[in-house]
C-alpha cells in the first residue's frame, strides 16, 4: 500500500465528536466529468455565460417537484440535532460536513432566490449569491455525502441530508459540474448493460468459470445460468459479484442456495446491474432509464419473481422506487405496471431480497448447515445505510435487521454485535457510498470510515471479532480498500451469502 | 380613540392577515408539491394509523430530537410545552364566558412561561457554548430567541411584577375580533408584549417557524413504509410515463 498523502485517523473504541477545524477538507475535490458522459446523459459539460440562471432556474424546478427539497429547505431551525451524527464530520471536524451546513450551502443560495427575507436582508438570515466559489464548494461538499440518511433519523423534523446532496448534484450536472466517477457509470450502465463495463460474452465466460470452480471445490455440478427464457427467478445483483473480491464469494453463495431449493433460476445479461447510480444524482428519468433494464429483462425471460442481491442502494432503489419507475412491484392499476404485475407470483413480495429468500428457506427447513465450517470466523454484522434507513426485509418493520442476522446465526456460531448506537438505524456509513467509491476521494472514503472502524475495533479488541459480514457490494469495495489503513486485513470483510456458501451442505 | 390604539387596531389586523395568510400558503404549497418517491426514513410504520402514531410521537414527544441530543430535547421540549400551555391560557382573552378548560389550565399557563423561558435560555446557551452549533448560528438565529424571549420576560412582567389593566385588554382584543374597537391601555409593558407578538405573527411565515407546519409534510415522517404493495406516482411522472407511451 503507498503511504497516504494525508493522516489517518487514529483507531480507538469509541467515536469523540471532534472540535471544528474550518476548511479541513475543503480541498477535496473528485475529478469533474468530460465532455463524453455529460453529453451522453444530455448535460453541458463547462459553464456557460449563463450557468447562473441555470442553476437557479433548475433549483426552482426542483423546489417544485420535490416536496422533500421545499419543505426541507424552510423547516430546518438549526438546532444542532444533526451536527455530530455526519460520519465525515466525526472524521474530518470540518463543520461543512455537519448536516445541517452542508444542507446550509443550498439553503443560504435558496433564501437569496426564493425567500422574502434573503432578498431583502441577505445579511441578516445567512443568504448568499451564488456564485463560482459557492458552486465549488457545492462540487467539493456534495461529494463529501454519502447519502447515508444517518442524519434524518436524527432530525427533529425528519430532514434528510441525502435529498439536498441529490439536488445539488443535480444542480451542478445542470450548469456543466457533473461527477466523472458516477456518470461514467451511468453511461456503461446504459450502454453495456452494468456498472463495471462487462460485455454479455464475458460475463458467460465468468459464470462458466465459477461453475467448474464449484465443482471442483464441492463436487456439485451448481448452476449459474444466464439470460434463460422460462426460469422462475431473475437474480439481479452488481457487478462487482462477478469479478470482484470478496463478492463473488457472495454469487457462488446465492447459486448454492438455489440450487439446495432446486428452484430455476437466470441471471441476465440485460440486466447485469442491480446498482442505480440514477439515485445518487438525484435525476428521476435516469434512475428509471437504468431501472427499465430490469423490468425489460424480466418480460423478456418471462420470470415470475425477482430477486435482488447484496446491494445496498440497488436495494433501496429496488424495495422503495422499483413500483414507482418500472411496475415490479403491486398494485398499479395501468397497463404499463399491470402488464409486468400479471406476469409475476403473486405468493411473493416483489421484487425479493435474497436474505429475504434465503432467511425463508432456513424457516422452512429447505437449508442444511455445518456451522462448524464457519467457525475460524467470529462474526460482526456491518447494517449498510441504504438497506437499514432506505428500505425494509420481511413484513415487519425492522426486519432489514434482524433477517441477515438471523441468517448469520443459522450458519455460524460466533457472533456478535457491535455497540447498539453504530448499528441498526443509527448505523455508520462504511465511508463509500453515495458515488464516493472513487480513488481521487480516497482521503475522505478513509477518514469517513472512522466511526465505523471504531466500533469495529471495539468489538475485536472485546470479542475477538475478526469478520466483518455486510450485504453491499460498495461497502464491500469500500472496507477491502480502507481496513488495511486501520491496521486490519483486506480479508475481513465478506458478504453475508459467502458464509452461508462456506457452512451450506449440498447434495 | 387614541393615536396609540388606532396605530395598535391596525398592527393586530395587519399581523392577523398576514399570519393566516401567509401560513395558509405555505400550507398550500407544501400540500401541492409532490412527493414523487416513497422516502420514509424506515424503519418506519407501514399503516396509516402507524404514522400518524409517528407523527404524534415526533409533535408532542420530539422522537427523534430525543434519540439525537438529550440537552437539545431537554431545552426544546421546555420551551414548546411551555409555550403551549401560555398559549392555551391566552384564549381566554378571546371569549366570554371563558370555557372550562380554559379556566381550569390558567394557573399551569401561568406558570408555564417560566418553563418556556428557561427553555429558551438553555437554547440560547447553546449558540454560545458548543461550538458547532455557533458554527450554524445565524443573526437571526439570535433575533429569534431574543424576540421569544423578549415576548415571555414581558409577558411575566405583567403577569407577576406590574399586573397590567387585564379587564381592559380584554375589551380591546375582543374588540379586535368582533369589530367593535376598544382602546388598548397605555401599558408600555403590555404595548412592548403585544408589538412583540405582533412581529412574531408577522415574521413566521417567511422564517424557520415554518418548522411547525413542515414536520406535518415531511415525508420522511408522514410515508408509509409500502412500496412494494402499492404503486405510488407524482402527477408530474405519470404525465412523463404518458409522453413517453
Amino acid at each position: 500500500m503507498a503511504a497516504a498523502e494525508f493522516e489517518v485517523p487514529t483507531l480507538t473504541d469509541y467515536t469523540d465528536v471532534p472540535k471544528i477545524q474550518e476548511g479541513a477538507t475543503a480541498h477535496v475535490k473528485s475529478f469533474i466529468a468530460p465532455q463524453g458522459p455529460q453529453e451522453y446523459l444530455g448535460y453541458p459539460w463547462e459553464l456557460a455565460e449563463n450557468w447562473k440562471e441555470r442553476a437557479i432556474d433548475k433549483m426552482g424546478d426542483l423546489l417544485g417537484k420535490y416536496r422533500s427539497l421545499r419543505v426541507f429547505m424552510d423547516a430546518c431551525v438549526h438546532c444542532g440535532a444533526c451536527t455530530d451524527k455526519c460520519h465525515y464530520f466525526l472524521g474530518t471536524a470540518d463543520p461543512n460536513n455537519m448536516p445541517v451546513a452542508r444542507q446550509e450551502l443550498m439553503r443560504k443560495v435558496y433564501r437569496r432566490y426564493f425567500t422574502l427575507p434573503g432578498k431583502i436582508a441577505p445579511w441578516l438570515v445567512g443568504a448568499e449569491d451564488l456564485t463560482e466559489d459557492v458552486l465549488n464548494q457545492w462540487y467539493s461538499y456534495y461529494h463529501q455525502c454519502s447519502e447515508c440518511r444517518r442524519c434524518s433519523v436524527f432530525c427533529p423534523y425528519g430532514i434528510d441530508t441525502a435529498e439536498i446532496t441529490m439536488a445539488g448534484r443535480e444542480i451542478l450536472n445542470h450548469v456543466g459540474m457533473g461527477q466523472k466517477y458516477s456518470n461514467e457509470i451511468l453511461v456503461k450502465v446504459q450502454k453495456i448493460g452494468n456498472n463495471l463495463g462487462l460485455p454479455g460474452p464475458a460475463l458467460e465466460d465468468t459464470l462458466a468459470g465459477l461453475e467448474e470452480d464449484i465443482e471442483a471445490d464441492t463436487g456439485v455440478p451448481v448452476k449459474m445460468p444466464l439470460d434463460v427464457e422460462g426460469a422462475e427467478i431473475l437474480l439481479v445483483t452488481p457487478s462487482a459479484d462477478f469479478f470482484s473480491e470478496p463478492h463473488v464469494e457472495s454469487l457462488i453463495g446465492y447459486a448454492k442456495v438455489f440450487h439446495a431449493a432446486g428452484v430455476s433460476w437466470t441471471l441476465s445479461s440485460k440486466a447485469s446491474e442491480a446498482g442505480n447510480f440514477g439515485l445518487f444524482n438525484g435525476n428521476y428519468e435516469t434512475m428509471q432509464k437504468v431501472a427499465m433494464r430490469i423490468r425489460d429483462a424480466a418480460l423478456e425471460l418471462g420470470v415470475k419473481r425477482i430477486i435482488v442481491g447484496e446491494c445496498g442502494h440497488a436495494w433501496r432503489v429496488a424495495y422503495s422506487f422499483w413500483n414507482t419507475l418500472t411496475g415490479i412491484g403491486y398494485g398499479g392499476g395501468d397497463p404499463f405496471s399491470k402488464k409486468l404485475q400479471e406476469q409475476l407470483d403473486h405468493r411473493y413480495p416483489q421484487p425479493m431480497h435474497i436474505c429475504e429468500y434465503t432467511w425463508d428457506l432456513i424457516e422452512k427447513g429447505a437449508l442444511k448447515f455445518d456451522k462448524s465450517l464457519n467457525d475460524d470466523r467470529v462474526i460482526t454484522f456491518h447494517d449498510s445505510c441504504n438497506v437499514s434507513r432506505g428500505s425494509r426485509m420481511g413484513t415487519e418493520p425492522g426486519g432489514q435487521f434482524t433477517i441477515p442476522r438471523n441468517i448469520i446465526k443459522a450458519v455460524a456460531n460466533n457472533f456478535h454485535d457491535m455497540p447498539a448506537e453504530t448499528i441498526g438505524e443509527s448505523t455508520f456509513c462504511c465511508g463509500g457510498g453515495g458515488g464516493l467509491l472513487t480513488d481521487d476521494l480516497i482521503e475522505i472514503r478513509v477518514k469517513g470510515a472512522l466511526p465505523r472502524m471504531n466500533a469495529y475495533n471495539s468489538v475485536a479488541q472485546r470479542q475477538g471479532v475478526n469478520f466483518l459480514a455486510l450485504i453491499c457490494a460498495i461497502c464491500k469495495a469500500q472496507f477491502t480498500k480502507v481496513l488495511p489503513y486501520y491496521g486490519f486485513d483486506r480479508n475481513q470483510v465478506g458478504g453475508v451469502h459467502q458464509l452461508v456458501s462456506t457452512a451450506i451442505k449440498l447434495d | 380613540m387614541t393615536s396609540l390604539t388606532v396605530l395598535y387596531t391596525a398592527i393586530y389586523y395587519f399581523a392577523a392577515i398576514v399570519f393566516i395568510a401567509g401560513v395558509a400558503y405555505r400550507i398550500y404549497e407544501y400540500s401541492r408539491t409532490p412527493a414523487p418517491l416513497v422516502i420514509p426514513t424506515t424503519p418506519a410504520p407501514t399503516s396509516n394509523s402507524g404514522v400518524a402514531l409517528r407523527m404524534a410521537r415526533e409533535v408532542v414527544l420530539f422522537e427523534s430530537l430525543f434519540k439525537s441530543n438529550k440537552w437539545i430535547w431537554v431545552f426544546g421540549w421546555l420551551f414548546h410545552v411551555g409555550l403551549a400551555l401560555v398559549l392555551l391560557r391566552h384564549f381566554r382573552y378571546f371569549q366570554e364566558p371563558v370555557w372550562f378548560w380554559v379556566e381550569f389550565i390558567q394557573p399551569f399557563g401561568k406558570y408555564a412561561s417560566f418553563a418556556m423561558v428557561a427553555g429558551l435560555a438553555g437554547l440560547w446557551a447553546r449558540r454560545f457554548l458548543v461550538d458547532r452549533v455557533r458554527y450554524i448560528s445565524t443573526p437571526s438565529d439570535h433575533l429569534m430567541l431574543a424576540l421569544l424571549i423578549g415576548i415571555g420576560m414581558s409577558g411575566m412582567m405583567i403577569t407577576f411584577v406590574a399586573h397590567t389593566d387585564i379587564v381592559a385588554l380584554k375589551a380591546f382584543t375582543l374588540g379586535l375580533m368582533t369589530f367593535d374597537w376598544h382602546p388598548v391601555p397605555a401599558d408600555p409593558i403590555l404595548l412592548i408584549h403585544l408589538a412583540l407578538v405582533a412581529l412574531l405573527m408577522i415574521i413566521f411565515p417567511v422564517s424557520k417557524l415554518l418548522h411547525a407546519p413542515g414536520i406535518f409534510f415531511s415525508p420522511t415522517r408522514n410515508q408509509k413504509d409500502n412500496p412494494r404493495e402499492t404503486r405510488h406516482i407524482a402527477p408530474w411522472a405519470s404525465a412523463m410515463e404518458r409522453d413517453k407511451a
